[in-house]
């Protein structure tokens, strides 16, 4: 049996390691938002050309595909009927807008401009802001349902924290990788910290599910003890439990092409903290804290 | 013995009638000697009567914007009232306003975007696999400006019965003062109506108007067309009314939720309407699939591997989650984008969860020296426990995040409202294979051992 407890502090300072790193990126350079949150340009245009005489076939990829080989980073390329296709950008100025314009043509033939707009974002401020505030609302619940569930705060406390801490983990992560790979976060970005967060709460109740049990059939033993033996029944469980969760990820990381790249790495990375925290954080956090508590009341009723 | 046959039973139904739902169309044809077959299966659409209410679905995947695309709405707003310098605040709660409406008719997973080009104020709105236009533009569209007029004095004199829009004069009561609209019926013939319940503000304001009116008609204008002009009778406190007319159930629950769902601060014109194309090509959805195709092999071998038969079972247990997920999607409309291919991939990485819970259990019940049979009902009614605790953990974000009751300090994005369907779906789906359906097939090939 593996002591979980005897290690808490290293566990705690492992998290702190990883932890620090992320709030200080964070607060420095924050997340790089994309397109999404920042709204952008959309132009319009259509080939006079013709297709065929254009030579494209293969239609808004090819044409994206061409844009990316130039060395524009287009959003996306829609076809908005024959020839005529919708190009979303980051801002751009007209001159900008001139030389995209002019490097089509010139691989493209004649060109006509549909329109040229400045686009607002399609996930404005107030949703991030409600979908945080329910976020908060769902784990205060959750808190709630816990705490009754097992018959004590403690237990609801420790889960939310470990929660908030794989929330930070990833949020942090996004935030190195924004500075070091320009890696952005856009409205995929919000559904996978949303995942992890429920990840992580379901993997912390199969382990405090097992203290619980334990607790009826060893009354007598200390916390610690349960704790630890918690930890190791559902340590398989746990491991096994990610692991497919991990496969999936990995082979949607690497084969999954660009588009849902970074969301598959974002979910792999609150996958692996999910599992982490609730063994290493959820589960010791609650020895730590019972311990606090008794020696308030030890020093209360010495102090009186 | 006899409830687990009809458990069996049920389980297998389910599995065909999803197989069914799930099937693209397939064409079949075939040449044995003197057997000729050339047929078309699957791709079936459902198309029946059931309580004299006709039942349609044609049983098709919706994909989203990027997969499919849709239909493309250019609204051009109107600022020429509104000052200089709001109107990009006027221009973002428009997009607030129609992205309520469009959720509330149920299109999930639509694109609303404000605009800008020099002094003009845009709205791009994108429906994803909308194929009625018409409809889809009056939802849109409309700005269900409601207001209150009384008879203005000059047409006090006239003592014709009816009176012409003009007659009435603007009171300062409008939609605005509104809290809520709901559907309703008359007390004394039935017919349909609509409730209006006013702020404290809308209230007293309504109160002093009617109070002046008494004898008088009152006009409700909805878009500067007289609605009803009932008379009034006597001043009305508490900030209710009713608007009644010659309306449809139908009409009344559409007009109430344009009621509820806002008047657009400013008027908005058409611009232009067309279909669009995906914004992501086949090869990158191509691709997804196929490495949710690796990765969920990559789960089944590693549960075969490493649980042996029972594994296997569990195996058959997801390929069921997979096909009644899929088939929810197709009967409830559920719009697919990519992210959303990739969530339920994930989902069904998650999926085994439950009988990797269960599993664990039995070891350690086997390693106790419990019989086997003994063991596996013992497993499951132990795993229960944490797997109900952890599931409805998961349920009350859904919950949250999905907002069923409308509340209005919550969040009521499409796309965020989209995410935990789709959890919530596969939750409980999960709980379903993983539980009931493992546990039968467990017991079918364990029996006798």
């Amino acid at each position: 049996m593996f002591d979980f407890i005897k290690f808490k502090y290293l566990f705690f300072f492992i998290s702190l390691a990883y932890l620090i790193p992320g709030m200080i990126a964070l607060g420095m350079w924050g997340l790089k938002p994309a397109i999404d949150f920042t709204g952008g340009a959309v132009l319009e245009v259509v080939f006079t050309g013709g297709k065929e005489k254009a030579g494209f076939a293969g239609g808004s990829s090819e044409l994206k595909a061409f844009l990316f080989a130039k060395d524009i980073p287009v959003e996306s390329v829609q076809s908005s009927g024959k020839n005529q296709y919708i190009l979303r950008t980051k801002p751009m100025d007209d001159s900008r807008k001139n030389e995209i314009t002019k490097i089509m043509s010139d691989q493209y033939g004649p060109i006509t401009e549909l329109r040229f707009e400045t686009l607002g974002p399609t996930l404005g401020q107030e949703t991030l802001v409600r979908a945080a505030l329910a976020v908060v609302l769902g784990l205060l619940l959750i808190f709630i349902y816990i705490a009754y569930q097992f018959h004590d705060y403690v237990f609801g406390a420790a889960a939310i924290i470990a929660t908030v801490h794989d929330g930070l983990v990833v949020l942090g992560s996004l935030s190195l990788l924004g500075h070091f790979f320009n890696v952005e976060v856009d409205v995929l970005f919000v559904t996978a910290l949303l995942t992890t967060l429920s990840f992580s709460v379901h993997d912390t109740v199969v382990v405090y599910d097992r203290i619980r049990e334990s607790v009826k059939h060893f009354p007598q033993a200390s916390l610690e003890t349960l704790v630890n033996k918690a930890s190791n029944e559902t340590l398989v469980r746990s491991l096994n439990n990610s692991l497919t969760v991990v496969f999936m990820l990995t082979a949607l990381f690497l084969l999954g092409g660009p588009t849902i790249k970074w969301f598959s790495l974002t979910l792999l990375i609150g996958t692996i903290t999910g599992t982490y925290s609730s063994v290493c954080t959820a589960a010791p956090l609650l020895v730590v804290w019972r311990d606090f508590i008794r020696k308030q009341l030890w020093k209360k009723k010495s102090g009186s | 013995m006899k409830s687990h046959r009809f458990v069996l039973f049920s389980i297998l139904a389910i599995f065909l009638v999803s197989a069914l739902i799930d099937l693209p169309p397939i064409p079949v044809k075939f040449h044995w000697g003197k057997i000729n077959i050339d047929k078309r299966i699957g791709g079936y659409r459902l198309d029946f009567e059931l309580f004299g209410k006709r039942i349609q679905n044609n049983l098709e995947l919706r994909r989203g914007l990027d997969l499919q695309g849709g239909v493309h709405v250019v609204l051009n707003a109107d600022m020429e009232k509104i000052p200089a310098g709001d109107r990009s605040t006027a221009l973002e709660s428009a997009r607030r306003v129609i992205e309520r409406r469009v959720n509330f008719y149920g299109v999930s997973e639509a694109n609303i975007q404000t605009s800008r080009a020099g002094n003009d104020y845009r709205l791009i709105v994108e429906l994803p696999g909308v194929t009625d236009v018409s409809q889809a533009l009056s939802v849109i569209g409309q700005t269900a400006q409601l207001d209150f007029r009384e008879l203005s004095i000059s047409a006090n004199e006239a003592t014709s019965a009816a009176f012409r829009a003009d007659d009435f004069s603007i009171t300062g009561l409008t939609g605005a003062d509104l809290t809520r609209a709901y559907a309703s019926f008359d007390q004394s013939n039935g017919a349909p109506e609509v409730s209006l319940e006013f702020s404290p503000e809308g209230g007293r304001k309504f109160e002093e108007i009617t109070k002046r009116n008494v004898g008088k008609p009152l006009a409700i204008f909805l878009d500067n067309v007289v609605l009803s002009s009932p008379r009034v009778d006597e001043p009305i406190s508490g900030g209710k009314a009713v608007i009644r007319g010659q309306f449809t159930l139908d009409e009344v629950k559409a007009l109430s939720i344009q009621l509820n769902a806002g008047a657009l601060p400013v008027p908005v014109k058409v611009l232009e309407q067309r279909s669009i194309g995906a914004t992501l090509g086949q090869s990158s959805v191509d691709k997804s699939i196929f490495a949710g195709a690796i990765g969920l092999f990559l789960v089944a071998v590693f549960m075969a591997f490493y649980y042996g038969r029972l594994g296997l079972l569990a195996d058959v247990a997801l390929l069921i989650y997979g096909l009644i997920t899929l088939a929810l999607y197709k009967l409830f409309g559920v719009v697919l984008t990519l992210p959303g291919v990739a969530g339920f991939i994930l989902s069904m990485g998650m999926a085994v969860d439950a009988n990797i819970l269960i599993f664990e259990r039995l070891r350690e019940e086997i390693r106790l020296g419990r019989p086997l049979l003994a063991a596996i009902e013992m497993s499951f009614q132990r795993a229960w426990d944490s797997i109900r605790d952890a599931n409805a953990c998961t349920l009350i974000i859904c919950f949250i995040l999905f907002n069923p009751l409308n509340w209005s300090f919550l969040n009521s994005s499409g796309m965020v409202r989209g995410f935990a369907l789709t959890l919530a779906v596969g939750v409980v789906i999960s709980l379903f294979t993983g539980i009931v359906v493992s546990r039968n097939l467990i017991r079918l090939f364990y029996k006798g051992k």
